[in-house]
């Protein structure tokens, strides 16, 4: 008899979490939970100010106070040339400053003390000595023919311009233009927001000269490329490095890039040979660490009356702070923001790029989403809206005609990605019939008599999620694919390693659940390990929504390749040949008699104890995973707001999701990816960003003004389901984590939008502050959120 | 997150700790509920030489309305034992209206009403509060007691009028003259958010017609506003959508509020109006249905 | 008599002054010398090696590092260790019994009230601290209740199923 699947937490069961039995109990092991014999503390002395020339630093009342180890300069990094480390993105940024500080909160020395409050006392005591020098914090300012040149220390960077790029059918775009009835337009900011997970980032490494080896405790998304980026810049040999990443205080991108911080404690572990700990406080991590989006758009939709889009030209202009950063795959510079418009069917689209320096902390990294990809939905569905608005046609109509149809897959889309398989009409119309379309107008018209602002805004997308495959994508040269290892052990029980590394996802609970499903040895009877560079296969870790595309690809074939052996094992011990074996969840049977059979588990028993002739003992395999194409979840979002005009702030009355993630493995943690994303969408429309003042100070350096959302103001979510196989993936699955935080800020920011149209604006941009909403309806004129910040009266 | 060095009393009685600060002149700080003192230890953005911690001081940890009707509030009460007090819910509705409104939850079990009082944010909830509803603070200092007037008190951003060597140890709030009505209204983007706009509102009823009227702002100037002369239009008048009108007009234009990321000075301005507005015809149509 | 802190600042400058403390930590009194400026979260985590108290964010906004102190949630770095002197401490990890765990957890483990975890043991005092106040609270109360808590990952709705599961199930107990 075949198993239950779902009785054995197979795919489609909604199995408690195995990681938290440990998380309940205050027993997860985070890296600043984790304490070594002899171990140093570190602290970091940072930058107050945005853009000065370093005119000196005496640390010497920081070497008198009691209890310091070391005191770092950028000089004595210097000296090892480690002054410098490269970027994700082919740039170099400072690990302490040396010439210049370029944004506040720039890594200026680190103390190394026996405890944290005496290094944070030496820090205090190191006198640095600033030559103030003009600032940038906007684009604009940026591309200024009398600009302060932040990037003085590279050679041939003549001004603050990072890079022009293109992509797209330019000739038949303009095409388009030239023959539309309607050219519909709008400029855009999304601002910039930083991931802040909960815990802060930090490491602990520990150098054993003795040995040789170099042990990292980090907290890190990607520990495999963490290991290739330290054996390039600490010039130490790759095999005697071992980066482990424990449990993740969570991580959406903010942890995937190398930070000053990292190499620093691995410089200072190396000259004290004792531990180093460093944990960043949060300011640090909020002014420092990679932050996310920050792009400017310049939207054109060529469209004909009908309402059928003929073409459409991006131009983006992108803030990347003093270092280029972005955490992306090398080839495109302004990550995956030619997604847009993937779900729709538009025969011509060109796009622009153009990045600058700026006076802010570096990053770009993908908070939440596949690079850039959440700017690419947000300016997508703002730049739907507003040529639905201009052609008077209904946004819900307006999308659905210029859907890709459900008999158009595969699909080419006017970027050049392929997609494959969706249902997008039928995603939004579960969602109109949840949010109550049908009789909206009437409603909104009736409430607007009453002086009640109601308004509904749709967000729908189809996203690229789980980069590789390894021909298109790759960061620094590194392909993107994935592994996994399985062993399963002669009871049948097994372990599994990927080369993804959990931060909240739930790895442990769902690899389990794809080996139930491809094996029937129940989900409980499987552990996981992740994080540990010494036992994990190579890896890309987890971030941009990759772990279910790529390496949960990689656990459904390696437990293939360990059923294909398991059949040899099942034809031995039934004494038939394997052409005349069937297989049913955990179990080989003669095709001839189903009852004479054997489990999964005699297999894996006889694998160590009865092996036929000529095959090798065990019963352990490897696979890695370099997916044909990205998979392209699709979602709808629905926003009902009411805004109060007397105040402009506006409360989320209802709020649907419709998700198509394809098969989903555990629709217990599937439905938490989603609600999670949602918030993280809600933040950032309503609240959630960093900006900065003329002299580039942060505003949104710790969380008294940089807000998150509290469990009172976050607003309750409807989820409804459809689900299209990826036709690529062994499962069927798609990416899912972000979706919701990539597609829903539109859904949110078109339904305010939608309540004031009346007013005539086109355009508030987030974050949609109270005062911001209620001076465009007092003016009826669009709001830009470009910093500085204004200041003074 | 690491707090300079400093030294630690714990005196056990008010005497004790006030010759404490006077010991240490001028170089030591009060730990009450520490709910802003010590994020700003932990920030270095306060270094003091001696903490004297009154926490270990029995008696301080009270709220009571005497039989005189005035509110009598101790230094170590905190804003929770208000926020679930039933005696304020009945009689002292402008600080039951911002008692859940102060911080978030966790900082309301050991934040302290007094201390906040002291501590004179200008975005603070606490102090306007107390000078809407023109209360005074008992300092005690080495040679006795003294009462302050609230109006009085605050003395600029994060300023109060103790002496070095004086310890705040009760606030008062006095009786009205007639039934105590009042409310208290606060823009902000998420709990536990500074005020974009905050505003309280005291008034002393006789029947319809008010005796007294008292109202004070938060975050909206460079220190927390006393707009009590704006309230004046009030005294005398019964709530009416003129007399409302006229007095969130007067409460706006004593506002001083600065421009920034939070809204600009007439947006911040246009806040004061509305809530002064909605805080006073609630109080209206309670007023009408009581009647 | 053991000086607990001492163990992860071997060499304290012999100058600076500490204070010797008894604290009830889960019900077992527990002494240490520490230094003033000592935070309570620090005391937990290094002192005791109580890492189930997090410390998220410098100026008392994420509530990660909630613990109850007398039987009230607080923000442990925002009080001083000194002054937990004489008081009960209630961390995550005096939650459980030996054998069983608390309602909350079970609740918070069967609604899926959490994901990378950072923020479930200050989440889950605060939730302590609801319930032992109010034994069937209203969904927005819960929401009131914990919005001195921050999450990132999970957008609360669980959290507050969570919060309910367990109130419904200490009132089936206590029947």
């Amino acid at each position: 008899m075949a198993l239950d699947e779902i009785k054995i937490g197979g795919l489609g069961a909604s199995r408690r979490r195995v990681e938290d039995n440990r998380f309940i109990r205050g027993k997860g092991q985070y890296v600043d939970d984790i304490v070594l014999p002899g171990m140093l503390h570190m602290e970091i002395l940072r930058s107050p100010v945005a853009h000065a020339r370093i005119k000196s630093i005496d640390v010497s009342a920081a070497w008198e106070i009691p209890g310091v180890r070391l005191v770092l300069t950028g000089e004595m990094m210097a000296a090892r040339n480690l002054a410098w480390m490269p970027t994700l993105s082919y740039d170099t940024q400072a690990v302490l400053a040396t010439d210049k500080v370029r944004f506040q909160g720039q890594e200026v020395a680190a103390v190394i003390a026996d405890d944290p409050y005496i290094a944070k006392d030496a820090c205090q005591a190191i006198v640095v000595e600033y030559e103030m020098l003009p600032v940038i914090v906007n684009p604009d300012q940026a591309k200024a023919s009398d600009a302060p040149l932040i990037r003085d220390d590279k050679e041939n960077q003549p001004t603050n311009k990072i890079f022009d790029w293109e992509i797209g059918d330019k000739a038949g775009t303009d095409k388009a233009f030239a023959e539309a009835d309607k050219i519909s337009k709008i400029e855009l900011h999304y601002p910039r927001s930083h991931p802040s997970p909960l815990e802060s980032c930090g490491s602990i490494a520990d150098f054993n000269r003795a040995t040789g080896k170099l042990t990292v405790y980090m907290t890190t998304q990607a520990p495999h490329i963490i290991r290739a980026a330290v054996a390039m810049v600490a010039e130490l040999p790759e095999h005697m490095i071992r980066i482990v990443s424990p449990d993740l205080g969570g991580g959406f991108g903010n942890k995937v890039p190398v930070y000053p911080g990292y190499v620093i404690s691995i410089l200072a572990s190396i000259l004290t040979e004792r531990p180093v700990k460093w944990i960043e406080d949060k300011s640090g991590n909020l002014i420092s660490t990679g932050f996310g989006r920050d792009v400017y758009l310049e939207g054109e939709m060529a469209l004909r009356k009908d309402g059928k889009i003929l073409g459409v030209r991006m131009h983006t202009i992108s803030d990347h702070g003093a270092f280029y950063a972005d955490a992306q795959p090398s080839k495109f510079k302004i990550g995956l923001m030619h997604s847009a418009f993937a779900c729709y069917d538009i025969p011509a689209a060109h796009l622009t790029a153009t990045g600058y320096y700026t006076n802010k902390a570096p990053g770009g990294v993908a908070y939440r989403c596949s690079f850039r990809v959440t700017e690419a939905m947000f300016f997508q569905e703002r730049m739907v809206q507003a040529a639905a608005d201009d052609l008077g046609i209904d946004q819900a109509e307006f999308r659905r005609m210029n859907f890709v149809k459900d008999d158009m897959f595969p699909y080419r889309t006017a970027f050049g990605f392929l997609t494959d398989s969706g249902q997008y009409a039928k995603c939004l119309d579960i969602g109109l019939e949840a949010i109550g379309y049908k009789n909206f107008k009437a409603e909104q018209e009736e409430a607007r008599k009453r002086g009640r602002l109601l308004g509904i805004g749709i967000s729908t997308m189809t996203e690229p999620l789980g980069a590789g495959n390894s021909r298109e994508y790759d960061i620094i040269g590194i392909k993107m694919f994935d592994s996994a290892e399985l062993r399963v052990h002669m009871t049948g029980k097994a372990l599994l390693r990927t080369g993804a590394k959990s931060q909240g996802q739930g790895h442990e609970t769902t690899w389990a659940q794809i080996v139930a499903h491809e094996l029937g040895i129940p989900a409980e009877d499987v552990v996981v390990e992740e994080g540990d560079t010494d036992t994990a296969p190579f890896g890309m870790g987890t971030y941009a929504s990759r772990s279910t595309p790529v390496a949960g690809a990689a656990v459904a074939m390696v437990s293939r390749k360990i059923r294909a052996k398991a059949r040899k094992i099942a034809a031995h011990l039934l004494e038939v040949s394997e052409e005349d074996i069937e297989w049913e969840l955990g179990r080989f049977y003669v095709r001839s008699n189903q009852e004479r059979g054997v489990t999964i588990q005699d297999c894996a028993m006889a694998a160590y104890s009865n092996v036929p002739d000529g095959l090798e003992p065990g019963l352990e395999n490897n696979a890695y995973y370099d997916p044909p194409n990205l998979t392209w979840p699709f979602a709808a979002y629905l926003a009902k707001v009411e805004i109060d005009p007397e105040t402009g702030v506006w409360d989320v009355l209802k709020m649907v999701a419709v998700d198509d993630c394809g098969v989903r493995i555990n629709p217990m943690i599937v439905e938490g990816q989603i609600m999670g994303g949602l918030t993280e969408a809600y933040a950032m429309a309503s609240m959630q960003y960093i900006t900065f003042d003329e002299e580039g100070n942060c505003i949104g350096s710790n969380f008294m003004d940089y807000l998150l959302p509290t469990a009172w103001e976050t607003p309750g979510f409807e989820l409804h389901e459809v689900v299209t196989p990826c036709p690529h993936h062994p499962i069927g699955a798609k990416g899912i984590g972000e979706c919701a935080t990539v597609g829903g800020p539109a859904a949110f920011v078109n339904a305010v939008m939608n309540a004031i149209h009346h007013t005539g604006v086109r355009n508030v941009d987030m974050p949609l502050m109270p005062n911001r909403v209620y001076e465009a309806i007092q003016t009826g004129k669009d709001i830009s959120g470009m910093p500085p910040v204004r200041s003074g009266n | 997150m690491y707090p300079s060095r400093f030294g630690y009393e714990s005196p056990k009685s008010v005497a004790e700790a006030v010759a404490l600060l006077d010991q240490f002149g001028g170089e030591a700080k009060v730990l009450a509920g520490g709910q802003s003192l010590v994020p700003m230890l932990k920030l270095r953005f306060a270094a003091p030489e001696m903490l004297i911690d009154i926490n270990n001081i029995d008696g301080l940890r009270y709220h009571r309305v005497d039989p005189d009707g005035s509110i009598h509030i101790g230094a170590l009460c905190r804003h929770e034992d208000l926020e679930f007090s039933d005696v304020i819910a009945k009689s002292q509705p402008t600080i039951a209206a911002a008692a859940h409104l102060v911080a978030d939850p966790i900082v309301r079990t050991r934040g302290t009403f007094v201390g906040s009082v002291c501590h004179a944010d200008p975005q603070g909830d606490w102090a306007a509060a107390m000078i809407a509803l023109d209360g005074r603070i008992v300092a005690q200092g080495p040679k006795g007691k003294r009462e302050i007037a609230m109006k009085n008190f605050v003395s600029g951003p994060f300023q109060n009028a103790l002496a070095f060597n004086e310890l705040a140890v009760e606030a008062i709030i006095p009786a009205p003259k007639g039934v105590a009505r009042g409310g208290y209204l606060k823009l902000e983007r998420r709990v536990g958010d500074f005020a974009t706009a905050s505003v309280a509102v005291s008034l002393d009823m006789v029947g319809d017609t008010i005796a007294r009227a008292g109202i004070a702002l938060a975050g909206v100037g460079g220190h927390t506003i006393d707009a009590t002369e704006a309230a004046s239009v009030l005294v005398g008048k019964t709530l009416t959508a003129e007399s409302i009108a006229a007095a969130a007009t007067a409460v706006a234009a004593a506002a001083d509020p600065r421009t920034d990321h939070r809204g600009s000075s007439d947006y911040k301005r246009h806040i004061v109006e509305t809530f002064v507005s909605r805080i006073l015809t609630g109080i209206a149509n309670t007023s009408q249905k009581a009647a | 008599m053991t000086s607990l802190y001492d163990e992860v600042a071997p060499t304290p400058p012999s100058n600076v002054p500490t204070r010797r403390i008894t604290v009830s930590v889960n019900g077992e009194p527990r002494t240490l010398d520490v230094e003033p400026r000592l935070l309570l979260a620090h005391m937990l985590r290094q002192g005791l090696k109580l890492t189930g108290t997090h410390t998220g964010c410098d100026t008392t906004n994420c509530g990660a590092c909630t613990v109850l102190f007398d039987g009230r949630p607080i923000k442990s770095c925002t009080m001083l260790a000194v002054q937990a002197d004489g008081h009960e401490v209630e961390t995550v990890e005096g939650l459980a019994s030996a054998s069983e765990l608390h309602p909350i957890q079970e609740g918070f483990k069967q609604e899926h009230g959490l994901h990378c975890g950072f923020c479930t043991p200050g989440m889950m005092l605060a939730a302590k601290a609801l319930l032992e106040k109010n034994n069937n609270p209203t969904e927005d109360e819960v929401r009131w209740a914990l919005s001195g808590n921050l999450c990132r990952c999970t957008g609360y709705q669980n959290i507050v199923k969570s919060v309910l599961w367990a109130a419904e199930k200490m009132r089936a107990e206590s029947n």
